[in-house]
């Protein structure tokens, strides 16, 4: 986060202004240096731990779970953990399976830890803000291939961690989706407009916990839901949040939940292979197809 | 260098190629008698034990003590050894109570006892200050009674009870208190000392990233042999050398992980050794290494005050090898059966704290009446923290999901649109939150 400016260059020149021991290069440690992060924020300061590569937090999971997610239950609230986790994940160009994956459900089931998946240059810093304000410890997901796209910012805008955004409403059917995959649905919507078909998409922003109200508001509209995940398919983010819909929603819905996610397969390096990996915007639009039926409107 | 070489401690500073032993200071002790009660040690109950009261019959005057002490142990005076005596006192008295109540049914799960090891928690806490921190592993009991947390709330949260210093919710491994500064009480080994550097970062960033001059409170990691063969140790060694953060390794060796020898896990530490020694690993690392005898607490406690000077002057880190026994199995489900006999009876022998008594009579630092004393003042502690434990009231159901988060808008949002948290049922521990 240092001298060579943060992966992806997101804390460049940053400790030119604030100095070496606020941007603190660390030996590659992940364990060590997320415990030591863990420690810090338990005695006062707010750290802003980033994994080079999410896929590296593998290393460092016994201090995400073990202490990260339960120290402020197993002290009976008497130490907190404010800090933030983040860095970019989910699956890139030809960056082979191991710089190329998506485990947000990974951390999905530590009690204690909220999941944050930011998708837009005005999200990212709006959550970014409250999550460094939150006194919970937040995994904050951000992705390799969307560093580079441009967007307006809200200056002293914070956006609450737990709270849905509505990125078109619509009323066929309820498209849920996060970082990434909201660009991927964004042009399958672009073609579906097209056919006559009047999609809402929601970005769901937090992973852990889910926006039940905006989630349910939208399923009582449409009474369809298509889930469009980067994670894989099985025990992903959208495995719990079909089983979380079926519970919540099951008088309203026409459709039985339909879950687009990525294969069970470590994702190769063959850009043919890597792309069958991954959702595409035409398997969004053939879904939409095969959910809705006929468009209202044609 | 700071650290005295000789007849306390061993340094070593670069790899060096005798292996060495520290020899303990006091002549062999007799050992105790059979037939004894279930108790690992007979207690000094002083009058009528026959070492106490010979050591009282050639008790130095008190102006030859004070002189002799200065120079073999400063900083022991009388008020120093009560303090030591009584804390090392109050360690064996509540494990030994722990192990009573557990047969008894009070307490269940894994519990580890400290018994035996207790010079190296008094040695090393006593130096520290309230706003210092330690951090433990699961055999974290009496780090937390040396560290200043009431007896009775650690008896509490062994019960379960809701007056426990967690609340309940820790338990025997999971020992936490922020007004005396212990991070924990953790499970798995390794875990903690990254916490423990971490308390150590913030001392030394607020003094330096953030210009605030007052801070130089010290962390200190007490973990086992066991733990010195893990990724974690090693990560933290460099971490702190390299930022040469106001931090202290306490390993306590007592050769056992388990029932994993120490000798069999550990290679030899140089290429000239035979034993595997721990402490030759901190200047691998960059730091002093220290050996020291674990059962002799003025060993300990002078050892201790120069690491603890050493790292509030912004020197750095230190790595102290203790090496001590746990006079009980592992933990009280372990059956304790690869230990030999007479490996048990060679340390039992030395146990610390009737070692120490005698020492501090026959230096005229305390009378065998003061020993009673103390003796007497700890055990009325002990008896009050089981009744204070017996009539606390346990945890409602209501408590379930109030520490989870820090911010309890982490439960997130209800279909109807309000927080979870906001729900009823969520103080009573009923609501569905996810």
């Amino acid at each position: 986060v240092g001298h060579y400016g943060g992966s992806y260059k997101v804390t460049y020149d940053l400790y030119k202004k604030y100095g070496d021991m606020r941007l603190l290069d660390t030996p590659i440690c992940e364990n060590g240096f997320m415990g030591m992060g863990i420690g810090a924020a338990m005695t006062g300061l707010r750290p802003i731990v980033e994994g080079m590569n999410m896929g590296f937090l593998l290393l460092a999971y016994n201090q995400i779970s073990n202490n990260a997610g339960m120290l402020h239950y197993t002290s009976g609230g008497q130490y907190k953990v404010p800090m933030v986790i983040r860095g970019p994940g989910g699956v890139g160009r030809q960056l082979g399976a191991e710089h190329s994956q998506r485990l947000e459900s990974y951390f999905q089931s530590i009690p204690g830890v909220q999941l944050v998946a930011c998708s837009t240059a005005a999200n990212a810093k709006a959550l970014l803000k409250s999550a460094i304000r939150s006194d919970n410890p937040i995994i904050f997901f951000e992705h390799v291939l969307l560093y580079n796209v441009k967007g307006e910012t809200k200056d002293g805008y914070y956006q609450p961690l737990e709270k849905a955004e509505m990125v078109r409403s619509g009323r066929d059917v309820t498209i849920l989706c996060y970082s990434r995959m909201r660009y991927v649905v964004m042009q399958a919507v672009a073609e579906l407009e097209k056919q006559g078909y009047d999609p809402e998409v929601i970005d769901l922003i937090s992973l852990k916990p889910f926006d039940m109200e905006a989630i349910t508001n939208s399923v009582k509209k449409t009474k369809r839901v298509i889930i469009v995940e980067e994670c894989m398919k099985t025990g992903g983010i959208g495995a719990s949040l079909s089983a979380t819909i079926n519970e919540s929603c099951f008088d309203d819905l026409d459709h039985q939940v339909v879950r687009l996610s990525s294969q069970d397969v470590p994702t190769a390096y063959a850009y043919e292979l890597e792309a069958a990996t991954i959702v595409q915007p035409e398997q969004v639009v053939a879904a939409v197809q095969r959910v809705v039926g006929t468009p209202v409107s044609a | 260098m700071a650290f005295a070489m000789g007849e306390v401690s061993k340094v070593c500073l670069a790899g060096e190629q005798q292996p060495v032993r520290v020899q303990p200071q006091s002549a062999p002790r007799q050992l105790l008698p059979k037939g004894r009660s279930r108790r690992c040690f007979t207690p000094l109950r002083a009058a009528g034990n026959p070492n106490v009261a010979a050591a009282a019959a050639t008790a130095k005057p008190p102006a030859a003590a004070k002189k002799a002490i200065d120079q073999a142990y400063p900083g022991i005076n009388p008020e120093k050894a009560e303090d030591l005596y009584r804390d090392m006192y109050l360690g064996r008295e509540f494990e030994e109570m722990c192990a009573q109540m557990y047969y008894r049914g009070k307490m269940f799960g894994f519990v580890h006892l400290y018994c035996g090891q207790e010079a190296v928690s008094t040695g090393v806490i006593r130096h520290l200050r309230q706003s210092d921190y330690i951090c433990s592993t699961y055999r974290d009991h009496v780090h937390a009674l040396s560290k200043g947390v009431p007896a009775k709330n650690i008896m509490a949260e062994l019960y379960g009870k809701k007056t426990g210093i967690c609340r309940g919710q820790g338990g025997s491994m999971h020992m936490f208190s922020a007004e005396h500064g212990l991070l924990g009480g953790f499970a798995f080994i390794g875990e903690g000392i990254p916490v423990g550097l971490g308390a150590a970062f913030r001392s030394k960033y607020l003094r330096d990233a953030l210009g605030d001059e007052g801070h130089d409170s010290v962390s200190v990691n007490f973990f086992g042999d066991g733990t010195a063969n893990n990724g974690q140790f090693y990560e933290c060694l460099n971490m702190a050398t390299l930022y040469k953060l106001p931090c202290i390794f306490v390993v306590e060796n007592n050769l056992w992980a388990i029932g994993m020898s120490h000798l069999r896990a550990t290679g030899p530490s140089g290429i000239a050794d035979e034993e595997p020694f721990i402490y030759k690993k901190g200047p691998a690392f960059g730091m002093p290494g220290v050996l020291v005898d674990g059962m002799d607490v003025r060993a300990v406690h002078k050892v201790a005050a120069e690491a603890i000077a050493r790292a509030r002057r912004g020197e750095g880190p230190t790595l102290i090898e203790a090496q001590t026994y746990r006079f009980r199995g592992h933990s009280l489900a372990d059956p304790d059966e690869l230990r030999s006999k007479e490996e048990k009876e060679k340390w039992l022998a030395r146990d610390p704290i009737p070692m120490f008594a005698e020492w501090a009579v026959k230096e005229g630092l305390l009378t065998e009446g003061k020993i009673k004393e103390l003796q007497q003042s700890v055990m009325a502690e002990v008896e009050e923290a089981v009744k204070f434990a017996d009539e606390s009231p346990k945890p409602e159901k209501g408590q379930l999901l109030e520490n989870v988060f820090a911010d309890p808008k982490g439960f997130g949002i209800d279909p109807s649109g309000k927080y979870r948290f906001e729900m009823p049922g969520f103080r009573s521990g009923e609501a569905a939150v996810s």
